[in-house]
């Protein structure tokens, strides 16, 4: 009775018992990678809101503070977006007319809420409280990079657990002083500091908690 | 001895059941249920009502717990028979004052300007001119007539009682007192031993922190 195989498969069964090794890996890191990706994370990605609203004309260019809009920021869990009436403090007058603002009058009008999409949402399993990460230190820039030079705001970082988890291993390389929290430019180098004696000094002080409480589950997800 | 163990073909049936519908169960995983519960976000769109907002508005009286605005010295800036006070009702301390100076660089600067000359960005931008924190007949109003005008607003001022709590308010007005003293101060109201400190460079750590340079922060004295 002939061979079914020819005597090369020999070699190609080793060799594809050894491979499977690798083609598992492959997958694996392919798949955490597309999850890494901005295709899952929508990193760099400007989502369609109703009004092309620019971050970099109102902060950069007019100098507005982040709290005169997201006034709750401090001591909320979620940091507002503000009402219309904050826009219409000054759009009552400044480019009144223009037809860009013409959703902003359309809504203090009828006082139907502008829809805008949503740049940084979290799954609802996390419990992400932006108070606590104001009064310890976290600036803005943090984890939403540079805001003021935006024109359409989109997400600057991953906010997946992993990069949570980054800092919440080793907050000190983050952490800044309270007073210095909303100032997009700031660096330990300002104040002849290094992030390294500055973080571990500020852990202490703001009583941070240990890297084995902050990376506990039951920190984010309760 | 039980009938089960006489058919053992049954519990193999049963075992590849389970591990069809484990994976069954994690494909159905990926619809990420647990990231969208059956529960509103703040200002999240709600199909329930006819304006789509979860956030409903409060009914008219409402007063929520701790929040009974029962002083109308402290609530409104006004005495018992309608006129302004004209003393703070608290303390004013070092920490209220720097509270004050952070509240207004933040709420305020847009349009008075860093230092209350009424010439801020916004202005600039064409905004109506407000007087100036300075002028002899701002300067005589009451500490309650400028909580009020936070609080309500005045002529082409919007009220700004939904961005500022009513203690910032307050620390505001305090602030808007010390720029008027700062802004009308001879060289005989700074004590003595802090007179030359006058001619010394400003300093960086001076004034709460904010994202605006230190040349932008003054440039409203610049009269």
């Amino acid at each position: 009775m002939a061979q079914h195989f020819h005597r090369s498969m020999n070699t190609i069964a080793k060799v594809s018992i050894f491979g499977a090794v690798f083609i598992i890996g492959f997958s694996a890191w392919l798949l955490l990678e597309i999850n890494r990706s901005s295709n899952v994370t929508n990193v760099g990605i400007a989502l369609p809101q109703p009004v092309q609203f620019s971050h970099q004309h109102h902060v950069a260019g007019l100098g507005i503070e982040c709290r005169y809009c997201h006034t709750s920021v401090e001591h909320s869990a979620f940091a507002n977006i503000p009402p219309i009436s904050t826009c219409m403090n000054c759009h009552q007058q400044i480019w009144f007319g223009a037809p860009m603002l013409e959703p902003v009058r359309a809504s203090w009008k009828s006082g139907q809420a502008l829809e805008w999409n949503r740049v940084h949402n979290l799954g609802d399993y996390v419990y992400f409280n932006h108070g606590v990460h104001v009064q310890k230190g976290i600036g803005c820039v943090s984890c939403h990079g540079r805001v003021d030079q935006m024109q359409l705001v989109y997400k600057d970082q991953p906010h997946t657990m992993e990069w949570c988890l980054s800092c919440h291993r080793n907050p000190a390389q983050h952490i800044r002083p309270r007073d210095q929290v909303f100032n997009m430019t700031w660096k330990p180098e300002d104040i002849g500091e290094t992030q390294a004696t500055l973080g571990a000094r500020l852990v202490k002080e703001y009583n941070i908690e240990s890297a084995r409480k902050l990376t506990s589950c039951s920190t984010c997800h309760h | 001895m039980s009938r089960i163990i006489r058919h053992p073909s049954r519990w193999r049936r049963a075992v590849w059941a389970g591990v069809a519908a484990a994976l069954l169960a994690s494909g159905a995983g990926c619809k990420q249920k647990m990231s969208y519960q059956p529960r509103y976000d703040p200002l999240e769109r709600s199909e329930i009502f006819a304006d789509r907002s979860s956030a409903r508005p409060i009914p008219a009286g409402t007063v929520a717990r701790g929040f009974l605005r029962d002083d109308p010295e402290v609530f409104l800036g006004r005495k018992e028979n309608g006129d302004y006070v004209t003393e703070f009702p608290f303390p004013v301390t070092e920490e209220v004052m720097r509270r004050g100076q952070e509240r207004f660089t933040i709420y305020c600067t847009m349009c008075h300007g860093f230092s209350g000359y009424g010439n801020g960005m916004i202005v600039q931008r064409g905004f109506s001119p407000p007087p100036s924190f300075h002028d002899p007949e701002t300067r005589e109003k009451s500490a309650g007539y400028y909580f009020s005008v936070i609080t309500n607003g005045y002529g082409a001022m919007p009220g700004h009682a939904h961005q500022i709590p009513v203690s910032d308010r307050w620390a505001i007005v305090a602030y808007v007192r010390a720029l008027q003293l700062s802004q009308n101060a001879r060289l005989e109201d700074v004590p003595a031993e802090h007179r030359k400190d006058l001619d010394a460079p400003p300093t960086a750590t001076a004034g709460p922190a904010s994202s605006h340079s230190p040349a932008n922060s003054h440039s409203g004295g610049a009269h």
